[in-house]
């Protein structure tokens, strides 16, 4: 007697040729045919048609092709406008809550009991500050940005902004559903990447994959929104520096999609080759955002969850900072050997030792780039007046100080630009690059995208400075 | 015909006995007694289906693809616990990418004892096409209308008694974000889940093709034969003429042959090991 299942697939195998390869148009036809039927007989229309329909309007201007790429520039800048302007003020306050208050009152509290110093060195100046410095640094522009993006998303403005990309998408070789799945890179780019599922060919899953880095993701808007606002809106008049911050934000976002474009062409010539597949993609109807709920949900969902994420990876970042820095070896710290070990390569790129070993610290979050950085500067640069020691975050009584320490550590608006692109165009955070590998279980493909973006990101950077210094700006 | 969205009484009323018998538990429950399944297009307000039965505050956005993992959540509605599971949104069953092929692989293999499809009431012709899909391979389903405060403002009249004779399911009307019809929906489901329901849903028609519909009983015959007690036989034989890779491991994996052995009557946990749910 043979077996069952495979008598069972040979009757249909010899079926199946008696049918004809029609067979799946047939069916679809015949359940396009059905869901037509039922839907008219339960559909009634209005007898007229609207004489100005409002969504029809809308998506004329929004995905216009003389209008579409405009009003999106514009109105990413605007949101971003606000951000800025709206975050200065509650960062400064909570930074001097949380750092110039707490943190003095907190060592005063540990050394009354008799804590030994190294344990409130590691607990209150590494772990305690670099999650006080993630707050202070994070909250408001998030509290401030999320609903906004938010508010855009329930609108049903996103699938526009995936319209006016699917042309530019398939002719760079990839696939059209690829702008969904690298706005919402724009979110957190492990979702991203997971979004990528939405895609039928793994050929261009692939390349929506190895790309979703190039999306701007929430932990690294806070570290451009600050170093455009410190470096870039400084070097104008102050009327104007909101508006020029804004602009250069935008500009690297804009910059990521550029190179989203240009490295999906790249592959689908190259490691990828193939041909773009067609899709349809619905435009959803414009549905007025439920205002407070989308606070409440963007509020709990995003910023908070975002946030817990960045204290949860900045604790122990903090701790390993503040030993490296503590831990000496022939009479310099770890952090300052491996700082000028790296400075030599750091310079070459605009950048410096401080920078590089801040990306080597903060792989587990881009969110905690700054406050590392910060904390690195100060012990580096060996700033007095600020901090109590050796990789203890230091106080600062307004947001120039950030400049100033950054000044001291050596920056110049090079250092600033090349900072702001190197954050664009750097290696995945570790969760993203986990998750690379459980979508594609391909080690390959994972180390493609972890090396393909920074190999690219020391290219730029390195361009960047030598011409800059060539040219005598730098 | 009127406009008929709030046929049953109570609904978006936040005191009336059946909201009260609801109780949110979150994902915090540990046993079930049914599983419920949420399928439907991208972007017909699943996920906001989801939050209103579950509680939980799940971001929704306005736009197709949000939802491409499943997202599991429970709540309680007479005396009974469900599991409910919300599937990535799809425009077919075909399986042609990996969320389609979630969808489907639960629906046919988890074998929920409640299939939800949530339809966008303004789109209704292109929903449905998913809606027939889900009700060739399971009886027990719920068509939820959602989006009905949409229709209304687009002033489109839908007949749902109509659309309910037609698909031989329950239709509930509902406007999932403003919390109307979820009440409705709640007694739908619980109706099915408990055999109170019993749907004997639409199945596609003869395909106007004598030859085909010739091979296909042939071919539904020997499925049957093979996998004696299987509920949906025709829909294997078409995906198996059809030349559907996945239906050809499931047979040849046996995984197919577990849902005939009766796999409906085994207990939650199980049904949810074999499709990967954690329970």
């Amino acid at each position: 007697m043979s077996d069952p299942a495979a008598d069972l697939l040979q009757t249909a195998r010899a079926l199946r040729a008696e049918v004809g390869a029609g067979l799946h148009d047939q069916l679809a036809e015949a359940l396009y045919t059905d869901a037509a039927h039922l839907a008219d007989r339960a559909v009634t229309r209005p007898d007229e048609r609207p004489r100005f329909d409002l969504d029809r309007a809308i998506d004329r201007l929004v995905t216009s092709r003389t209008w579409g790429f405009p009003i999106m520039i514009l109105l990413l800048t605007v949101v971003f406008w606000i951000t800025i302007q709206g975050a200065n003020v509650p960062s400064s306050l909570l930074a001097t809550l949380l750092l110039d208050k707490v943190h003095p009152a907190l060592k005063d509290g540990a050394s009354a009991l008799g804590v030994p110093w190294w344990l409130s060195g590691v607990l209150l100046d590494g772990a305690y500050l670099a999650g006080a410095w993630v707050v202070s640094v994070m909250l408001p522009p998030m509290a401030i940005f999320f609903p906004l993006f938010t508010l855009l998303e329930d609108f049903g403005y996103l699938p526009r902004v995936a319209f006016n990309l699917d042309r530019l998408f398939s002719r760079a070789g990839a696939h059209g559903k690829q702008a969904l799945s690298m706005t919402m890179g724009f979110g957190c780019n492990a979702a991203g990447v997971v979004a990528t599922r939405v895609i039928d060919s793994p050929r261009e899953r692939l390349i929506a994959i190895l790309t979703n880095n190039f999306a701007v993701c929430n932990g690294r808007w806070p570290t451009l929104i600050m170093v455009s606002t410190i470096f870039i809106g400084s070097a104008v008049p102050a009327a104007l520096a909101g508006l020029v911050s804004a602009a250069a934000v935008v500009s690297v976002a804009v910059l990521g999609v550029l190179l989203t474009f240009a490295v999906s062409w790249f592959l689908s010539r190259t490691m990828l080759k193939g041909q773009a597949s067609v899709f349809s993609l619905e435009l959803p109807p414009y549905r007025p955002p439920r205002i407070w709920q989308t606070l409440y949900t963007s509020v709990i969902d995003r910023t908070l969850i975002v946030l817990w994420r960045a204290v949860t990876m900045a604790v122990p970042a903090g701790v390993v900072i503040w030993t490296i820095s503590n831990v000496h070896v022939g009479g310099e710290s770890v952090a300052e050997h491996l700082v000028s070990l790296l400075d030599g390569f750091g310079w070459l790129l605009g950048l410096n030792g401080v920078i590089l070993l801040a990306y080597i610290v903060a792989i587990p979050a881009n969110e905690i780039i700054i406050p590392t950085i910060l904390m690195l500067t100060v012990l580096t640069a060996r700033l007095s007046g600020v901090g109590q020691g050796a990789g203890v975050m230091f106080e600062l009584e307004s947001g120039n100080a950030i400049r100033d320490i950054l000044h001291a550590g050596g920056w110049t608006t090079l250092t600033a630009i090349n900072l702001m692109l190197f954050s664009l165009i750097h290696n995945p955070c570790s969760t993203t690059i986990l998750t690379i590998y459980h979508e594609t279980r391909s080690l390959k493909w994972t180390a493609v995208a972890t090396a393909l973006p920074l190999l690219l990101g020391f290219a730029v950077t390195f361009t960047l400075a030598t011409a800059a210094r060539l040219l005598g700006w730098a | 015909m009127t406009m008929t969205t709030n046929t049953l009484p109570g609904s978006a009323c936040a005191t009336c006995p059946m909201n009260r018998h609801l109780a949110r538990l979150g994902v915090s429950m540990d046993s079930w007694d049914y599983v419920v399944a949420l399928a439907g297009n991208p972007n017909t307000g699943k996920s906001t289906v989801f939050n209103a039965l579950t509680g939980l505050r799940q971001h929704t956005g306005n736009w197709p693809g949000k939802t491409v993992a499943r997202a599991e959540g429970g709540f309680e509605y007479g005396e009974k616990r469900y599991k409910i599971v919300d599937l990535p949104g799809t425009y077919s069953l075909l399986a042609t990418s990996a969320d389609e092929e979630i969808a489907r692989d639960f629906i046919l293999f988890g074998q929920p004892d409640v299939t939800v499809i949530v339809v966008d009431a303004t789109r209704l012709e292109r929903n449905l096409n998913l809606a027939l899909q889900v009700l060739e391979i399971t009886d027990k389903a719920v068509l939820a209308l959602n989006l009905m405060d949409e229709a209304r403002r687009h002033r489109l009249v839908v007949d749902e008694r109509r659309l309910a004779r037609d698909l031989g399911v329950p239709v509930v009307p509902m406007s999932a974000r403003r919390g109307e019809g979820v009440g409705e929906l709640l007694q739908m489901v619980h109706g099915v889940a408990t055999g109170e329901i019993r749907p004997r849903p639409h199945r596609l028609a003869s395909t106007r093709d004598a030859a085909l519909d010739r091979v296909l009983s042939q071919l539904v015959a020997r499925v049957e034969a093979a996998f004696p007690g299987l509920p949906n036989a025709r829909w294997v034989a078409l995906r198996l003429l059809d030349d559907d890779a996945s239906i050809e491991s499931a047979i040849r994996d046996g995984s197919l042959g577990d849902l005939s052995r009766g796999l409906q009557t085994a207990p939650v946990a199980e049904r949810l090991a074999l499709t990967g749910v954690a329970s």
